[in-house]
């Protein structure tokens, strides 16, 4: 640490996502992040996710992709968009500080994946199985 | 920490139980050898547990959107009602307030009270102007008959988008008593902390509004 502790506190998660760390290895005590590397990470994510959220928008138009791929390429661009943001602007890392908060998105990952794709799975089993609602009064009423 | 005291320390203490500083770890390492965490790390993971729930309650809201996108009992689906210009403005007002409230969080590390201020008070009305614009939308989509009761998937609709922008406008009003507790108590450790939890929100609920405009507006319209 520093002779002045706290005095380049980030407000992230953990590390700084400038820095060149080991995965495993205490964090680097040389230099303390510059106003103008912090500044950088930021751009850089600002950048990134402006040029992903433009191509979400411009792949709806149906001339730039193949009909049926355009649901795949928003998923895709949203799932790297929220990449974008953990790791330019919360500054998720695999740094040691920051294994915690990583194996917890991890298993915050599992539960939301269980949960959306779950339901969307056994719905539409359901919906596949059932007699439509309007046959079901037809057959009833005679 | 140096090689020969990880040696020194793993003869004593082989499972990292965990200590404060010593003479040979005089500092906290977050791996074990030197103990608790600094508070900063632990409140921020505490934090992180919190948004990782709220995380999985918009999941659910997420999956009944899915499964109710087409339970429309004749009434108006996604293509004739979503206008794609108020979301992309809302995106953009999203993400530029995300970028911001980064530049107040270099800001308040830097114990600069006029920039932590202005970056705040433009995060606070690029977050104003989403909720302006949220609800002149849902004013909009009412006015047409298309308010939550008109169908299955209105509802899911109203829930989720609404269910956001309820977080948004608590964030809003997190970031005014920031911006109100910066001057009248400085930078002392706890606020600086209650910003970190601020911080962490607000980006959050950028990263929900990304699965937002993804699955709602964008794949919502290419359903017929």
């Amino acid at each position: 640490m520093s002779s002045d502790p706290g005095r380049f506190e980030e407000f992230d998660l953990g590390s700084h996502v400038g820095e060149d760390r080991v995965v495993g290895e205490a964090p680097s005590e040389a230099q303390p992040p510059t106003l103008l590397s912090e500044l950088r990470g930021y751009l850089i994510g600002l950048a990134l996710a402006v040029l992903l959220t433009a191509a979400s928008f411009w792949a709806l138009d149906e001339h730039l992709i193949y009909g049926p791929g355009i649901v795949m390429a928003l998923i895709v661009l949203g799932l790297a968009q929220v990449g974008v943001h953990l790791v330019f602007f919360l500054h998720l890392t695999t740094a040691p500080d920051n294994t915690n908060n990583a194996l917890a998105l991890a298993f915050g990952v599992l539960i939301v994946s269980l949960i959306f794709f779950g339901s969307i799975w056994v719905m539409a089993h359901m919906n596949h199985n059932m007699m439509p609602a309007r046959a079901l009064l037809e057959m009833r009423g005679g | 920490m140096s090689a020969p005291s990880t040696a020194l320390r793993a003869g004593r203490d082989p499972y990292h139980i965990g200590h404060g500083p010593t003479a040979d770890v005089p500092e906290y390492t977050g791996h074990g050898a030197g103990g608790p965490s600094p508070k900063r790390i632990v409140v921020g993971y505490g934090f992180w547990i919190f948004i990782l729930s709220d995380v999985i309650l918009f999941s659910c809201f997420f999956a009944t959107y899915t499964v109710l996108i087409d339970a429309r009992n004749g009434g108006p689906g996604p293509q004739q009602l979503f206008d794609l210009h108020n979301t992309a403005i809302e995106t953009a007002c999203l993400l530029l307030s995300s970028f911001t409230c980064g530049m107040a969080s270099l800001a308040v590390a830097r114990r600069n009270l006029l920039w932590s201020e202005i970056t705040l008070a433009i995060t606070g009305l690029l977050g104003l102007t989403f909720i302006g614009l949220e609800v002149h939308e849902f004013l909009g989509l009412a006015a047409q008959g298309a308010g939550p009761t008109r169908s299955a998937f209105l509802t899911s609709f109203f829930a989720l988008v609404g269910c956001h922008g309820a977080h948004v406008t608590a964030g809003l009003l997190w970031l005014g008593t920031m911006m109100a507790q910066f001057p009248a108590k400085g930078f002392k450790e706890s606020i600086r902390h209650r910003y970190l939890c601020f911080s962490l929100f607000w980006h959050a609920l950028d990263i929900i509004w990304i699965g937002i405009f993804t699955v709602v507006y964008l794949i919502g319209t290419t359903t017929p």
